[in-house]
């Protein structure tokens, strides 16, 4: 008990990791939840980022989990175990929509050209950062449905890199794509997102302001 | 150099994460002093990175761990072989998920302890965002392996981490600590 409690404070650990996946390889298969405990939220989110739906996720997030045990043996330690899981849990979103959903329309914006440069469409002044309205679950909802309206290419590099933090190479590892692309997908979903959110926060749904007007928060 | 707001929207991504060279960076800031859209645009892009980056974004449904565990407990070999053998396994899997419920509530209610050893790092750019974890004491590029929790992370301005006292990692800011 308190050599699990250990572990577990510390998941980011390489070592940790290695160790782990070594013995559960040796057989002693239920460390496979403590190996991937940090990284379920990851695998639920990437899955949603794809799929748009909240049972489709959970189901992805399953497969791709129950993919990984099974195929633990594969997995190389050349790359980290969290980019690997990001991969299988993204090809296996990929197939599911493939198989399921097959003839779903995507969102206008993924028609745009990537290439272009793309041009801010609002200039509204949103310079304080409103973290308290998080607790407000019909803000949370405006961001999920904000980022819903992306293409998925936009919305894939954003969850990856913004919401879980991995870097551009890791990011550009699990999608298969050049760094190149991850920073233009990364800048473009960046830009639109506050070109959508900028007007609603600069005014509506800030109903109250949360600084002094002319102060920072920092 | 002088850049034009075209270029300045070109690299903001690149700006607010430390990827411009000291030039480009120093040219941005030249632009944002005198121009307004400008600006306007990087705050709004910095809100959506801090706010996305924020761990309340990262919602899962209600007992997706426990479903998660249950399915996995169904496809694990050694678990199938006895009904002795699968109540062990599920006993495990209580135990696993109530130490990590102990140590998070030890993480909420402990408080927050920065390191006393750490250096504070020079030449770091206070609008880059970085990552910090609640309980850790760095700050941190995304993507860090140095990253302590991989759960209650958020995205901050660097001004913002150091002012609360995070310092650079030793591994991925390493280029602020050489002095």
């Amino acid at each position: 008990m308190p050599e699990e409690v250990t572990s577990l404070e510390h998941p980011a650990k390489p070592f940790n990791e290695e160790m782990l996946i070594q013995r559960i390889r040796n057989g002693e298969h239920d460390l496979f939840y403590e190996l991937i405990r940090p990284y379920e939220r990851r695998v639920y989110s990437t899955a949603f980022a794809i799929l748009r739906n909240q049972a489709d996720a959970e189901d992805v997030a399953q497969e791709a989990v129950l993919k990984a045990f099974k195929h633990i043996r594969q997995f190389r330690a050349e790359a980290r175990f969290s980019t690997w899981l990001t991969q299988i849990t993204i090809n296996e979103a990929r197939m599911w929509r493939r198989k399921e959903h097959a003839n779903i329309m995507e969102p206008i914006v993924d028609r745009q050209d990537e290439e272009g440069n793309y041009t801010p469409r609002d200039f509204a002044d949103w310079r304080e950062i409103p973290l308290e309205t998080l607790e407000r679950k019909e803000v949370r909802q405006k961001l999920a449905d904000a980022l819903a309206s992306l293409g998925e290419k936009y919305r894939e590099i954003f969850v990856l890199r913004d919401m879980q933090h991995l870097s551009i190479e890791e990011t550009a590892k699990a999608l298969g794509i050049s760094t190149a692309s991850v920073k233009t997908r990364l800048l473009r979903a960046r830009l639109m997102l506050r070109d959508l959110l900028a007007p609603g926060f600069g005014g509506s749904w800030s109903s109250k302001p949360f600084f002094a007007k002319g102060t920072k928060p920092w | 150099m002088v850049v034009s707001c075209e270029e300045v929207w070109r690299e903001i991504s690149n700006y607010l994460d430390g990827e411009v060279d000291a030039s480009l960076r120093a040219a941005i800031e030249e632009h944002l002093r005198g121009c307004k859209h400008c600006t306007a645009v990087l705050d709004g892009t910095r809100n959506v990175v801090q706010l996305y980056g924020d761990e309340r974004m990262f919602e899962v449904p209600l007992g997706f761990s426990h479903r998660l565990r249950r399915r996995l407990e169904e496809n694990m070999p050694g678990n199938r072989r006895t009904f002795l053998g699968w109540m062990v396994a599920a006993a495990a899997a209580v135990l696993v998920a109530g130490s990590f419920e102990v140590a998070r509530s030890s993480v909420f209610s402990r408080p927050e302890l920065r390191s006393e050893h750490a250096q504070p790092g020079t030449g770091v750019p206070p609008d880059m965002m970085v990552v910090v974890s609640t309980d850790g004491k760095a700050f941190h590029a995304a993507g860090c392996p140095f990253i302590h929790d991989k759960v209650h992370n958020r995205t901050i301005q660097a001004r913002e981490a150091l002012r609360q006292g995070y310092a650079p990692c030793v591994r991925c800011m390493k280029k602020y600590l050489t002095a």
